[in-house]
C-alpha cells in the first residue's frame, strides 16, 4: 500500500483545509484494484530506472554488452549457464548476441515508459493551454481553434508519424527517439484539447467564474487559476490513459522498424526481434511482452481508479 | 431625488439585447436609474424582468456574444463607464464596484481555500504583500462575523454553510472598499433565519463603510427593510421610481399595486392569495404599447397601442403609464 500522504487523512472526520484533492485520494486508496495498479507501475518504473546500474554493478551485462567470448554470443534460456547447468547471471536468458535480456528489458521500458510519459506532457502542455485558450475566449476563435483540430483529427495521424519518422528519422538512433517524442507527442494532443475546451465551456458559466470577473481578476489569471485547476480532474484520467495508449503507439512503430533503433530498445522493439525466433528462444518474446501487458493493465487500472475517485457526482462541490 | 449632489451611478436610456435563434431579446429596454452616493436603490421585478441583466450591464459583464450593450450612458462617479477601454474597466471591477451573487454554493472556486480567493482581490487592486493581504482577508472575515477567522481562512468552501460563504463572499466583494456595492439576490438561495442576518450585516455594513448598494431582489418585504429607493421593473423597462416610503405609502403603477397586493399578509393566512392575471410577456416580440397591457386590469384601448410616458407625481416619484396620475390618486390600500 502507498503510505498516506497526512496521518490525519486517515481520521473519519478530516480537519480544517480538506481540499478535494484530499477527497480524491482517499477515495483512490480505497479502490483495491487502482492501488496494486498503482504500486505496479511504480515497481515497474523504479526497476526501469533504478535496475540497469545495478544488473551493471552485479554481473557486469549492460543492455548492449556483447561478451566477446564467442562461446556465449548465442542466446541462453532463462536461468540457464553456458554449461547447461542452473545460473542466477541471465534470469530472462540472453538474446542471440549474447546480451542480457532483464538489463533489455528493463532498457526498453525506461525508453517505453518514457516516450510514454513525455508524449502526454507535450500533449497536455499544448493541449491545456490550446484548449483553455479556445474555450474562455468562445465565439470566432473558438470556432477557428477548433476547426482546426477538426482538420487535424481528419488526417490519419499513423500516416503522418509514419512520414514523418520516414522522412527525418534515421540520422542517428538518439534524434529518432527525439523524434519519436514529438510525432507521438504532437498528434495525442488533440483528444485532450477537445476534453479541455469543453470543460472550461461549462466552467465558464459558473458563478465563480463570474465573481471573479466581477473582481477585476485578469482573463489570464482567470484561466490558470481558476478555470484549469477545476477542469484538472478529467485531464488527469484522460493523461494517465494516455501513457499506456502512446506506449502502443510507440511498440506499434518500434514493431515496424520505424520506431525506436539500436542500440536503444523498448518493448516494442525487443517484440519485434523476439518475433522472429518465436519458435526456438519463446522467452525473447515472452519477457518484454508480458511486461509490457502488465505495465498497461495497471495504467488502466490506474487511470479507472482516478476517473472513479474524481467523478463529477461525487464531489461535494 | 438627491440631496448629496451630484449622484454616484446614473444610467440613462440603458438598453441591452441577446441575438438568440428565436429572435433579438430586448432584456433591458432603455432603462434610466440613480442612485444618491450612500444610498440604496432596491431593484424589484419578477423573473426575466431584466433587474440582473441592468447590474450585469453597468459591471460590463454581459456575456458577448450573444449579449450587447446597444444604447445609453452609465455614468459612475462622473465617468461613462461604457467609454471606458476594457483594461480601466477591469480595474473599476472589485476596486470601485463589487458585486455578490445569489448562489453563495457556486460563486466561490471549490478548488482554491478561503485565503486564496480573499486575497486575490486585494493583491490585485491594492497591490497588498501576501502577508498584508493575509492580514487584510482576516480582519474582513471577522468583520463579516466568522467566527475563529484566523484559522477558518484556510479552509475549502465546501468546509462552509451557505450562510457563511456568502459571509465570504462579501468579506472579498468589500475588502477594496468598493464606492458602490451590487447585491444581485444575495439572500434567494438562503433560509429564512441566515437571510435575516445576511440582510442585517449589509446593512451595517453600509452604515460603517458609506458604501452606496443597488439590492436586486423580488422580494417586496426586503426592499421596505433595505432601500432608500426603488426601482420597479417589468419586460425590461422602469415601471416604478421612487423612494421605498413613497412606493409602500402609495404606488402609482398598476403593475406595482399587483404586486404589492399579491405579498400574502401575515393576517389573511385564510383569504385566496392575490394574483397578477396572465404570464410575463414573450421577450423577442413584446406587444406595441405598453408590455404590462394584457394583464392589466385597467388597461385602456390606448395602452395597446401608444407606449406610455415616464410620468413624473412629483417628490421624485415616476410611473411608466398612460394613468400614472390617476392610479396615484386611487386609494390605497
Amino acid at each position: 500500500m502507498a503510505p498516506a500522504p497526512t496521518p490525519r487523512a486517515a481520521s473519519p472526520e478530516p480537519a480544517v483545509g480538506t481540499s478535494l484533492w484530499q477527497d480524491a485520494w482517499r477515495r483512490l486508496r480505497r479502490n483495491r484494484l487502482a492501488v496494486v495498479g498503482m504500486v505496479c507501475t511504480a515497481v515497474v518504473a523504479l526497476a526501469s530506472f533504478a535496475g540497469p546500474p545495478i544488473i551493471a554493478a552485479a554481473t557486469g551485462y549492460t543492455y548492449d554488452y556483447i561478451p566477446p567470448n564467442q562461446s556465449l554470443v548465442r542466446s541462453f534460456a532463462p536461468f540457464t549457464a553456458p554449461d547447461g547447468g542452473f545460473s542466477w547471471l541471465h534470469p530472462m536468458g540472453t538474446d542471440e548476441a549474447g546480451r542480457d535480456m532483464l538489463a533489455r528489458v528493463l532498457l526498453g521500458g525506461r525508453i517505453s515508459l518514457m516516450v510514454g510519459v513525455i508524449a502526454t506532457l507535450v500533449s497536455l502542455v499544448i493541449g491545456v493551454a490550446y484548449g483553455a485558450t479556445a474555450g474562455f475566449f468562445g465565439g470566432r476563435i473558438d470556432d477557428v481553434m477548433m476547426r482546426i483540430v477538426d482538420i487535424l483529427y481528419a488526417i490519419p495521424y499513423m500516416m503522418i508519424v509514419i512520414v514523418l519518422l520516414a522522412f527525418f528519422g534515421g540520422q542517428s538512433p538518439l534524434s529518432q527517439l527525439f523524434l519519436l517524442f514529438v510525432a507521438l507527442g504532437a498528434v495525442s494532443w488533440l483528444t485532450m484539447a477537445r476534453i479541455v475546451r469543453g470543460q472550461v465551456l461549462s466552467l465558464k458559466e459558473r458563478e465563480f467564474v463570474l465573481a471573479a470577473r466581477a473582481a477585476g481578476t485578469p482573463a489570464g489569471r482567470i484561466i490558470w487559476r481558476h478555470l484549469i485547476p477545476n477542469a484538472l480532474g478529467p485531464v488527469i484520467v484522460y493523461a494517465t490513459l494516455t501513457v499506456p495508449n502512446v506506449m502502443l503507439q510507440e511498440a506499434f512503430l518500434s514493431f515496424l522498424g520505424l520506431g525506436v533503433q539500436a542500440p536503444y530498445t523498448s518493448w516494442g522493439s525487443l517484440a519485434a526481434d523476439g518475433i522472429r525466433t518465436i519458435a526456438i528462444f519463446p522467452w525473447q518474446l515472452l519477457f518484454p511482452g508480458v511486461t509490457m501487458a502488465i505495465t498497461l493493465f495497471s495504467l488502466n487500472f490506474l487511470g479507472d481508479g482516478l476517473r472513479d475517485a474524481l467523478d463529477p457526482q461525487m464531489r461535494k462541490a | 431625488m438627491s440631496d448629496h449632489g451630484a449622484p454616484l451611478l446614473a444610467v440613462r436610456g440603458l438598453s441591452t439585447e441577446f441575438r438568440t435563434d428565436e429572435g433579438t431579446v430586448r432584456a433591458v429596454n432603455g432603462v434610466s436609474l440613480e442612485l444618491p452616493r450612500g444610498r440604496t436603490l432596491g431593484i424589484v421585478g419578477e423573473s426575466g424582468s431584466g433587474k440582473s441583466v441592468t447590474s450585469l450591464s453597468v459591471m460590463r459583464l454581459i456575456p458577448d456574444p450573444p449579449g450587447r450593450i446597444v444604447g445609453g450612458q452609465i455614468e459612475f462617479d462622473g465617468r461613462d463607464l461604457l467609454a471606458l477601454a476594457d483594461e480601466e474597466m477591469r480595474r473599476v471591477r472589485g476596486r470601485r464596484i463589487a458585486m455578490i451573487f445569489q448562489d453563495p454554493m457556486t460563486s466561490l472556486n471549490p478548488f482554491m481555500r478561503v485565503a486564496d480567493q480573499l486575497t486575490e482581490v486585494t493583491r490585485l487592486h491594492l497591490g497588498h504583500s501576501a502577508p498584508q493581504a493575509l492580514a487584510h482577508a482576516i480582519e474582513m472575515l471577522e468583520m463579516v462575523g466568522i467566527p475563529e477567522a484566523r484559522a477558518r481562512i484556510r479552509s475549502y468552501p465546501h468546509e462552509f454553510s451557505g450562510g457563511m460563504r456568502q459571509r465570504v463572499m462579501i468579506a472579498g466583494a468589500l475588502s477594496c472598499q468598493p464606492e458602490l456595492l451590487i447585491a444581485d439576490e444575495p439572500t434567494t438561495a438562503l433560509d429564512v433565519t441566515t437571510q435575516a442576518q445576511i440582510l442585517d450585516l449589509i446593512r451595517r455594513l453600509q452604515r460603517e463603510t458609506g458604501t452606496s448598494v443597488i439590492l436586486i431582489t423580488h422580494d417586496l418585504g426586503v426592499v421596505a427593510g433595505m432601500a432608500d429607493e426603488v426601482a420597479v421593473m417589468y419586460a425590461g423597462m422602469v415601471f416604478e421610481r421612487t423612494s421605498a416610503a413613497g412606493l409602500f405609502a402609495r404606488p402609482g403603477n398598476p403593475y406595482t399595486r399587483g404586486l404589492l397586493r399579491s405579498v400574502p399578509a401575515p393576517s389573511t393566512t385564510h383569504e385566496k392569495l392575490f394574483q397578477i392575471p396572465g404570464t410575463p410577456p414573450d421577450m423577442t416580440a413584446l406587444p406595441a404599447g405598453c408590455p404590462f397591457a394584457p394583464r392589466c386590469d385597467r388597461a385602456a384601448e390606448v395602452c395597446r397601442h401608444e407606449t406610455p410616458p415616464f410620468t413624473a407625481l412629483g417628490d421624485g416619484h415616476h410611473s411608466l403609464c398612460h394613468f400614472a396620475a390617476e392610479v396615484h390618486q386611487e386609494a390605497w390600500p
